[in-house]
């Protein structure tokens, strides 16, 4: 009687894609939250230019070189630098004293996409002079966004945009010193990502593998059903020490979670949380 | 309304942009005994918002309003509001979903995105309104809810305050309705069945 909206994938059709993706790949995007999966499906149909649903199925299952391109547009890897810029700030007043009291600070940030919110964190720590005995370790799923966080290179138009953030964050510098403009990228000085270490993660089949005093994961869990939330937060919390801090996105949060009674959101409210027990 | 019409709505779409607060707040108002429907309000704003516009709506209604929270059951006789910063999606099980991605039409959440994904879950049980604004969000998600058997509402953009968005969405869908700003309450209470 009436059609499917245009350009709208079926659910069969994504859950081929999804079987095929695991199939051959090894990628478990099951598990994701259906709705913003359909439009990145959508949204590749019409960038990439493929006629219909089945072109898409078929050069995914012959073209193994195109997996990139598919992990790459399926996931959503837009990040800012200072992001809600109050979380940075409560992390310089409420979570760097407690941080500078340890001999060594080991920060996790899964599903980083570009780096954005690494090289932030870089900056917050060399300012309160801990960087020295920092080490940021930077993943994602997505090979070609964590490239970008070895590169150091953003756009030049967003710099205005982050320098405000970074301003309401309670930096007090000249927010361009960080950076090198050139043409129409800002390059930012090699000293910050000497303390990352950046690596593909999965956070749906791989384990933990280092303990952390602080980790963030913000805006991913979003993009994840309530059950696939459920087995991350348990996976963050066996990788985070005692004590240590987890933040998450704004609109992301621990309460009815399996380890929601181990933590204690910060009296301010923004979305960060302390292991207790 | 014909009998077979009772309670063939359950969910309700309004998007807005510039000059579309006031009609939104009308809305709103008319249709505080809608109980076993439910309702999402999609409005441009700055992403500094903070619960402002839950506030004022409450003041006008006895249904609950609140702003989504990810992977939130949607229950009728609730207001939701689009959250600042996220698009706002739905999924197949009657629960809502928050995305970071791209902006659509420079605005996030886009009026396009909630309404595509609202026509995809609700089909012909969905009503959409487009009201006032300055920006060509919402044309293409009025035409997809048409298109997908649901009805749909355009402010009329002689009276709107800020004509192009309505306009927009009446140059490429066939709406079932266009209605002035103080209409729009009374005439949904109307196609809801609601009594009051």
């Amino acid at each position: 009687m009436f059609d499917k909206p245009e350009n709208s994938v079926k659910d069969e059709e994504l859950d081929l894609l999804l079987e095929e993706l695991f199939r051959s790949y090894g990628y478990d995007f099951t598990n994701y939250a259906r709705a913003s999966l359909k439009r990145r499906v959508s949204r590749l149909m019409i960038i990439d230019r493929f006629p219909s649903f089945a072109e898409l199925l078929f050069r995914v299952r012959r073209d193994a070189t195109y997996l990139t391109r598919i992990v790459e547009e399926l996931t959503v890897n837009v990040t800012e630098m200072f992001r809600d810029p109050n979380v940075f700030k409560t992390i310089r007043e409420q979570v760097l004293p407690v941080l500078a009291t340890h001999p060594f600070i080991r920060v996790w940030h899964a599903g980083c996409a570009t780096g954005e919110e690494v090289y932030s964190m870089a900056i917050l720590l060399e300012e309160a002079n801990l960087l020295h005995k920092s080490l940021l370790y930077a993943t994602d799923l997505n090979p070609t966004a964590i490239e970008n966080i070895r590169k150091g290179v953003f756009p030049l138009s967003e710099m205005k945009q982050y320098s405000e953030n970074y301003i309401l964050s309670g930096g007090k510098r000249d927010f361009s010193r960080y950076y090198t403009a050139k043409y129409n990228w800002a390059k930012f000085d090699d000293r910050l990502k000497s303390k990352m270490i950046v690596a593909t993660h999965n956070l749906v089949s791989d384990r933990s593998f280092n303990e952390f005093v602080l980790i963030f994961c913000r805006n991913v869990l979003i993009y994840f059903d309530k059950h696939l939330q459920d087995n991350v937060l348990t996976l963050f919390d066996e990788s985070l020490e005692k004590l240590g801090f987890l933040v998450l996105g704004s609109k992301e949060n621990l309460r009815f979670s399996p380890i929601a009674r181990k933590y204690k959101q910060l009296e301010n409210r923004e979305k960060i949380w302390r292991k207790v027990m | 309304m014909e009998e077979g019409d009772v309670n063939k709505y359950r969910m309700v779409v309004i998007g807005g942009s510039a000059g579309s607060l006031d009609v939104i707040l009308k809305i709103v108002a008319a249709v505080q005994d809608a109980a076993d429907v439910a309702f999402i309000v999609v409005v441009h704003r700055a992403k500094t918002g903070d619960s402002i516009l839950a506030d004022l709506l409450s003041t006008q209604t006895k249904l609950a309003v609140k702003e989504v929270e990810d992977k939130e059951q949607i229950l009728p006789g609730t207001i939701y509001i689009a959250p600042p910063d996220y698009h706002l999606l739905l999924e197949n099980e009657y629960t809502f979903s928050l995305d970071a991605s791209e902006k659509v039409h420079y605005s996030r959440p886009s009026i396009d995105v909630t309404f595509e994904s609202a026509a995809l879950v609700y089909k012909t049980t969905l009503v959409g309104i487009l009201l006032s604004g300055a920006n060509a969000d919402g044309a293409a998600g009025i035409k997809t809810i048409a298109d997908a058997g649901g009805y749909t509402i355009v402010q009329q953009p002689a009276t709107a305050e800020v004509s192009y968005m309505p306009q927009r969405a009446l140059s490429i869908a066939r709406v079932s309705k266009v209605l002035e700003g103080e209409e729009i309450g009374g005439f949904l209470n109307k196609i809801l069945n609601v009594k009051s």
